[in-house]
């Protein structure tokens, strides 16, 4: 008798044992999360996509789609300010009202179609300045000594680590009519009396021009450093004059830094907020700063939403040309 | 492309002093004794101590902190995964809509990523407040995380990864042991990018915000508003400050494991 | 076909034993990439300790071959058997196989010990036990003094080792070598081949390499198997498959070959005729030909094993051809003749220089009579 009781608790006492720990070892989170997903017919692979895929359904395309909706609603006093698309009625029926209320009154009342089309204007504008400011600059670079380069590309890209904001804030004390810009004019004699630029469309077009500079430079540099500049000597050579060589052979195989510097700036302004609101004047009207006060001041979701959805459309044709060049690329390279 | 010629020499001049002069003045300005900011009164660091002083700023500045660092590490752990899909994957369902979605929010006007999704936090009935804009933050930063990793996997030789898995390591270990390390530079810029990028933000920020969760640009900006002040140049200073020591810190670093490499070819005798 | 060059000397050949059992079995594989068949329809065997080759020019479909043994593709269709097991949809990391990347795919951040002792430490191999077989690999391939050093410190041909080194750690049952050579400059590579030769002979692992240099191939292997659009034209050992092609395409790819087009007029038990086309010029074989009479088929001969002369040689009969010399190229120890036949084709002969240039007797222009033993000949069907 004995020795079988024995027996039995010495056999019974490690398979208990053996079978928690052996509990414990398969709970570790991780073993366990991947035999669920293995249950689910999921690999590493499979989650490797699926976890910033549903991220960015859930918090980009969702809410891009919510947008849309809010936009066709009509505007109210209630939390959330508008008008529910579908209804239940006698739980059978589902009423959907569709509102083009918010895309008529965009093309009926002035102030919406001209502030698409100063934006474009006014990114139109800024685009050719900052190529116009930006080619020499990125070409020099280009050219410059090899120990300097690194450094002026490290110049460059300073300013677009720090802040936004913080670079914008800084021109209104340039501007300002008792600021340092009138400062220098008056003292060099060129003004007797202050210009007013600050709150004017000029300052806009400064801010664009400032704060987008090193987004057409980079791109152009990247370009112009890689182009082998023998082919300036062979059309020398072949009896060129350099002026005409510039347009003749460098500026057509720049390109495709130019056309990428341009929509790098050209898109971001034209949806741009904090340049106008803080540089421009209560006349500068533009689609990003229209959509804000919209939004946060009148509390017009409906057509701050239309507002958005139209800006977006003028927006795909340029924004999916982008895709394609996929410039942005290049900046986060060299960033 | 020896020397500077006049021109080039010219354009970089003139080129960088209007880059510069603006963030040089701010922070000059900062240092002036005077309320007025075009008068020179005097070196001065009050506008710093009064700066501490200022509860508002300060638990501005906390709260951006920390929305930055939360978002940034989620935008870094989310965006590797996506880049390394779209470098790795070839082509799976849906691989086109990932694409579009990665890479819409980089050339998206803010105000439009903004509003959509404070209508989806309102839609949803989620408590705005800092956690919103974390969300906000992790979403469009993943997206520039996603496009650094992937230009980076592009460039890494795979057979790397395959001869891991050929000595017998498992394909995610092989990803932790072989890929990641590999690919760590890649990830720690896209890491600062993100940072960054949520520490300069105002418009996301404005529209995800709640109550109580005002962060460092959103209070920059109200005080703008009201008038230019010596604060909050001694505000940006400190800003561009820390910015700046953190890339030239990390360029250097960089040029000195570079200098390092090139040390090591001279010492293997295969100098170019 | 097979005989001759290996039953006349006792050499180790257990592919032309009818009992050897076969370690590595690539069975009716296919492999699609979409639309594009990369390998189709391929069935080899590999023998245990053999050094056998994948050769053929890129794109041909020899490394997706390598990939499949390796496991990093899954056959379409069909079945890859090593050592009696069905490995087809084994995945790369369970596989006893191990491989050597072209561009050796060493681990930058890991020193070169760390990179040695990766796939050991993989198999919770003890540490002591580890350190050791690292100190015996790198006494193997001679980079004892190199073990702390990084990959970006070593060169080209130190790096080669070090992924060789590696990839033999595990001993593993077969070795894969993926263009191993290609990135080493000429005398380097014909220095490495030689010693790859001596590892494989010493360790008994059977090697499996791909390669597009046919010299490699030459002299490394035990037999190659020629490859082309995803198809294996010829296996066979070095010396058969220059000898004996079994195809215009192999012959033309192995070395340089003269392709005449003839008919076969008579066929006998251990030779046959045939008469080259547009001409009257009967060519004796050494073996015979599995093909009817009056059948279409390409003579080919080896421009070394042609003689030139000036002057008809005794039995001008068979076997030779009158032509003009239309050029002629000095290599220094061969000479290089192209020679114009009746009908146009240019035959190219090369013969050894014994005797000075000045010496040299055959000029351009010249008639000249180019002509080869019967057994130089072989027909080729396709």
């Amino acid at each position: 008798m004995m020795p079988e009781q024995i027996n039995v608790q010495t056999d019974k006492t490690p398979r208990n044992g053996g079978g928690i720990s052996r509990m414990v070892r398969e709970c570790r989170p991780f073993i366990w999360g991947a035999k669920v997903c293995r249950a689910y017919g999921l690999q590493g692979r499979s989650i490797t996509v699926a976890i910033p895929y549903l991220w960015m359904l859930l918090l980009f395309m969702a809410p891009f789609l919510i947008v849309l909706k809010v936009s066709f609603s009509e505007i109210r006093i209630a939390i959330p300010p508008y008008a529910p698309l579908f209804q239940f009625i006698d739980n059978s029926y589902i009423q959907i009202t569709l509102q083009l209320k918010n895309y008529a009154m965009l093309f009926k009342d002035a102030l919406y179609v001209n502030s698409y089309l100063s934006s474009l204007k006014i990114a139109t504008i800024s685009t050719i300045v900052t190529l116009a400011i930006g080619y020499p600059i990125a070409y020099a670079m280009a050219r410059a000594p090899k120990t300097w380069r690194l450094t002026l590309l490290m110049l460059v890209i300073l300013p677009f680590w720090t802040s936004f904001l913080i670079r914008v804030y800084a021109w209104i004390a340039i501007l300002k009519p008792e600021g340092f810009l009138n400062m220098v004019l008056i003292w060099a004699g060129v003004i007797d009396k202050p210009l007013i630029i600050l709150h004017t469309d000029w300052a806009v077009y400064i801010g664009i021009v400032y704060s987008y500079l090193p987004f057409m430079i980079l791109p152009l540099y990247a370009n112009l450093e890689k182009m082998d500049f023998s082919l300036l000597e062979a059309a020398s050579d072949l009896g060129c004059p350099p002026g005409k060589t510039f347009w003749k052979i460098t500026f057509p195989l720049s390109m495709p830094g130019v056309i990428a510097g341009c929509f790098l700036v050209f898109i971001p302004a034209v949806g741009e907020f904090v340049i106008p609101d803080l540089l421009g004047g209560s006349s500068t009207l533009m689609i990003g700063k229209t959509l804000w006060t919209e939004f946060f001041s009148n509390r017009d979701w409906p057509l701050s939403s239309a507002v958005a959805v139209v800006l977006l459309l003028l927006l795909v044709v340029p924004i999916v040309w982008f895709q394609r060049y996929q410039a942005r690329r290049n900046i986060v390279d060299v960033v | 492309m020896k020397k500077f010629t006049t021109f080039n020499k010219l354009s970089i001049i003139l080129g960088f002093s209007f880059l510069y002069i603006p963030i040089i003045l701010l922070v000059i300005y900062s240092f002036n004794e005077s309320r007025l900011v075009t008068v020179w009164a005097g070196f001065s660091t009050k506008w710093y101590g009064e700066l501490l002083q200022n509860q508002g700023i300060v638990g501005a500045a906390v709260i951006t902190l920390k929305v930055a660092f939360l978002a940034s590490t989620l935008a870094t752990i989310l965006g590797t995964m996506a880049g390394f899909a779209m470098a790795r994957f070839g082509h799976f369902r849906g691989r086109t809509l990932f694409n579009g979605m990665i890479y819409a929010p980089l050339v998206m006007p803010e105000v439009i990523t903004g509003l959509s999704l404070l209508l989806m936090f309102v839609a949803i009935s989620f408590n705005r407040g800092m956690w919103t804009i974390t969300l906000a933050h992790t979403t469009f930063a993943m997206c520039y995380v996603a496009v650094v990793i992937q230009s980076r996997l592009t460039s890494f030789d795979r057979s790397i990864e395959e001869a891991a898995m050929d000595l017998g390591c498992t394909p995610l270990k092989t990803f932790f042991v072989i890929t990641l390390p590999i690919i760590m530079p890649a990830v720690v810029s896209g890491w600062l990018l993100s940072f960054t990028l949520s520490l300069d933000d105002l418009v996301i920020a404005s529209f995800t915000t709640g109550p109580g969760a005002t962060t460092l640009p959103m209070k920059i900006y109200s005080m703008v508003r009201l008038g230019v002040t010596p604060e909050i140049n001694a505000v940006s200073t400190i800003m561009v400050g820390l910015v700046a020591s953190g890339v030239v810190v990390a360029s250097f670093l960089h040029k000195r494991s570079e200098a390092r490499i090139a040390k090591a070819e001279v010492m293997a005798g295969n100098a170019p | 076909m097979g005989g001759e060059v290996t039953k006349s000397r006792k050499v180790w050949a257990p592919w032309n034993e009818a009992d050897a059992k076969p370690f590595v079995r690539i069975e009716n594989v296919t492999k699609k990439f979409g639309s594009f068949t990369a390998i189709d329809n391929v069935t080899l065997d590999i023998y245990e300790r053999e050094f056998f080759s994948l050769l053929g020019p890129s794109g041909c479909g020899k490394t997706t071959l390598l990939r499949m043994l390796a496991g990093f593709e899954t056959p379409t269709s069909g079945r890859v058997i090593i050592d009696g097991e069905d490995m087809s949809t084994v995945p790369p990391h369970k596989r006893p196989v191990n491989m050597m990347f072209q561009s050796y795919a060493l681990f930058p951040h890991m020193t070169v010990e760390q990179n040695i002792a990766f796939g050991l430490k993989q198999d919770r191999m003890a540490k002591d036990e580890i350190t050791e077989r690292v100190g015996k690999m790198l006494k193997l391939v001679r980079m004892e003094k190199m073990a702390k050093r990084k990959p970006d410190q070593l060169s080209g041909g130190q790096k080669q080792r070090v992924a060789l080194a590696r990839s033999l750690a595990k001993k593993p049952k077969i070795l894969l070598l993926d263009e191993p050579l290609g990135a080493l400059d000429k005398k380097l590579r014909e220095e490495t081949q030689f010693e790859l030769v001596n590892i494989q002979e010493t360790l008994g692992i059977t090697f499996v390499i791909v390669t597009h240099d046919q010299e490699e191939a030459m002299t490394v292997s035990s037999r190659i198997a020629v490859m082309d659009h995803g198809y294996v034209a010829q296996i066979a050992s070095p010396g058969e498959i220059y000898e004996y092609p079994n195809s215009r395409q192999v012959a033309e790819f192995i070395g340089d070959v003269n392709i005449i087009e003839g008919q076969i007029t008579e066929i006998r038990s251990d030779s046959a005729t045939i008469k080259i086309k547009g001409t009257d010029v009967p060519v004796e074989t050494g073996r015979s030909v599995n093909a009817t009479a009056d059948e279409w088929v390409w003579v080919a001969i080896r421009p070394e094993k042609m003689i030139i002369s000036l002057d008809a040689p005794k039995n001008g009969s068979i076997n030779c051809i009158a032509g003009k010399v239309m050029d002629i190229g000095y290599l220094g120890k061969l000479s290089v003749y192209h020679v114009r036949m009746e009908d146009g084709q240019i035959i190219i002969v090369t013969q050894t220089n014994r005797m000075r240039e000045t010496e040299r007797t055959i000029t351009w222009d010249d008639l000249v009579h180019v002509s080869w033993s019967p057994d130089a000949a072989v027909v080729l069907l396709s």
